[in-house]
């Protein structure tokens, strides 16, 4: 589904990202690990489209996106996250999903003046799905607070259920377990791999939590220093020697 | 008793004047809020609302149809709607070619744009005063024909009501309608909104629109009210909308309707009190004042950086 081949990206004299090659396919959760600087938000920032690569090529669904505008790529069904919330604070948490759901609804103003039947229905779909979203991260008794208010962990889970009320067909987390404690990691973690099973979600992850990435992933992908490192299955990365040495530094 | 009225009227005078501040406002602070720029060209659509406006009237005069709700109707939807294609046209000739680039430019880009749009209407409708028709005319009397009578005319209502209908209808398409929503969204984290598929662009435009529809809305209010324009009408209240959208807390909608008022109050209390002369010193004094001790504006938020 996603197909990142020798990804490269330099900022004047840094070489950020050197030859990345990296894949997810349909129904997978892979994760990109590596020490603090190792170049993994960069390449997040490369497939969505906030940067445009300086070499390589990033296939999704069999198109060439490296380079596209973000809005262009968020709408072939990719949908990321950041390292810090980046909800819509002062609008209520509805809102936040309602407001997501924008391209899908009919916004003409006269539409919207007199509310024709399609523009209410549609209207109540939009409400219907944000309903079901917030049910299933356990916030729907929160709906009408603004999202500002709500707990870090609360907020975590509203921001994830903003990128699935767009439908999205890969779901890209940068630390999504940042901050959290351990009971609100495991939650995550469930949700993540229901994702997967339950709404054919491919995800792709960047995370520190160890026993979250080892336990969900389908595989792993390590960076250091912007350079591939090891690729495979957390149980290869586990005995990988060049991924210890990596993280735990040479004796 | 007759300080009382004399205060009174003062304060209708105020209201009026601040009011209008109010509607132009709103244009400078929501365009603010959704993409940081100030669009200078503001003030010069709240004036070609004003000369579309009375170019209707005085057509329709000629038609020979005076019946007055008529006549005012039909002036506002052509002020509205020239003054908001007008607005469109300006951010996509002026303002989109150079949006995301430092701050700079599309500051000297408004001020150019202003400038055209000021010698465009010199040369197309000439720089002397045009008299505005006192469409509205009449108004109540209170106090003693002897001592101080305060007035309160029937363009004063007209102006309070269309101001009040104005304020609500885009609270209310603010906070309930889809690309109201959309609005808030885009101008908490455009970058955020742009990644879940809504059009920023259209969201952009939109807000322009409907900051110039409303400065048309005060174009034509301000128009009766004052008697005449010329197209250096748009410069000065421009400015004092500008002042009032800073005074309330630029980017914050309820901002900009108080700033507007208190900002008309002021000069009006000065002007009855002090002297007319005086009424800018006070006014920007009071600015200064605010920006110093609150310096995001009455009901402005800080602004939090983002990274």
């Amino acid at each position: 589904m996603l197909e990142v081949k020798n990804l490269s990206m330099r900022f004047g004299g840094l070489l950020a990202v050197d030859q990345v090659t990296l894949d997810v396919k349909e129904r997978e959760i892979v994760s990109i690990i590596g020490p603090n600087g190792a170049g993994k938000t960069t390449v997040f920032n490369c497939i969505s489209g906030f940067y445009r690569p300086t070499g390589g090529k990033i296939l999704f669904r069999g198109q060439e996106i490296q380079g596209k505008p973000d809005y262009k790529i968020s709408r072939l069904g990719m949908v990321r996250t950041f390292q810090h919330v980046r909800l819509f604070n002062s609008m209520t948490v509805v809102e936040n999903l309602l407001v997501a759901q924008h391209r899908h609804l009919n916004t003409n103003l006269l539409a919207g003046l007199v509310r024709t039947p399609d523009y209410r229905a549609r209207e109540k779909k939009s409400l219907e799905r944000a309903r079901y979203w917030l049910e299933r991260v356990g916030l729907i008794d929160l709906a009408n607070r603004e999202a500002g208010n709500l707990a870090y962990g609360q907020q975590r889970r509203l921001e994830i259920a903003r990128c699935m009320v767009t439908e999205p067909t890969l779901l890209m987390l940068d630390e999504p377990a940042a901050g959290l404690n351990p009971a609100e990691t495991r939650d995550l973690d469930q949700l993540i791999v229901s994702l997967k099973e339950d709404y054919n979600v491919s995800v792709l992850l960047i995370e520190h939590d160890m026993s979250l990435v080892m336990g969900i992933s389908d595989r792993i992908n390590v960076i250091n220093q912007g350079r591939p490192l090891a690729s495979g299955t957390p149980e290869e990365i586990r005995q990988n020697d060049d991924v210890i040495k990596a993280y735990l530094g040479e004796a | 008793m007759q300080d009382l009225l004399y205060f009174s009227q003062q304060l209708i005078n105020g209201l009026t004047i601040g009011s209008t501040y109010a509607l132009i406002a709103i244009g400078y602070t929501m365009v603010y809020g959704i993409i940081g720029m100030i669009n200078f060209a503001h003030g010069e659509i709240y004036m070609i609302g004003a000369y579309t406006a009375l170019i209707a009237i005085t057509g329709l005069a000629t038609l020979g149809i005076t019946w007055l709700p008529l006549v005012l109707i039909v002036a506002l939807i052509c002020a509205m709607i020239v003054a908001s294609s007008m607005g469109w046209a300006v951010e996509r000739v002026a303002y989109r070619p150079v949006r995301g680039k430092h701050r700079l430019i599309p500051l000297i880009s408004a001020i150019g744009m202003s400038i055209f749009l000021q010698n465009y209407v010199h040369l197309a409708q000439g720089s002397r005063n045009i008299g505005f028709p006192a469409l509205i005319q009449g108004g109540f009397l209170f106090g003693s024909p002897d001592t101080f009578q305060m007035s309160l005319s029937y363009m004063q209502i007209t102006i309070f009501i269309t101001t009040l209908i104005c304020m609500s209808a885009l609270t209310l398409f603010i906070s309930r309608s889809r690309i109201g929503r959309a609005c808030r969204a885009v101008s908490q984290d455009l970058g955020m909104a742009n990644l879940l598929g809504i059009d920023t662009n259209r969201i952009i435009s939109a807000t322009f629109v409907i900051g110039a529809a409303l400065a048309a809305v005060a174009g034509l209010l301000l128009g009766m009210y004052y008697g005449s324009i010329d197209p250096l009408f748009g410069f000065i209240a421009g400015l004092k909308a500008f002042t009032a959208a800073v005074l309330g807390g630029i980017g914050s909608i309820p901002g900009a309707m108080l700033g507007g008022l208190i900002l008309g109050v002021a000069e009006s209390l000065t002007s009855g009190y002090l002297s007319g002369e005086y009424k800018d010193v006070v006014s920007f004094s009071l600015l200064i004042l605010i920006l110093l001790f609150k310096p995001t504006g009455l009901l402005g938020k800080p602004e939090v950086e983002k990274i």
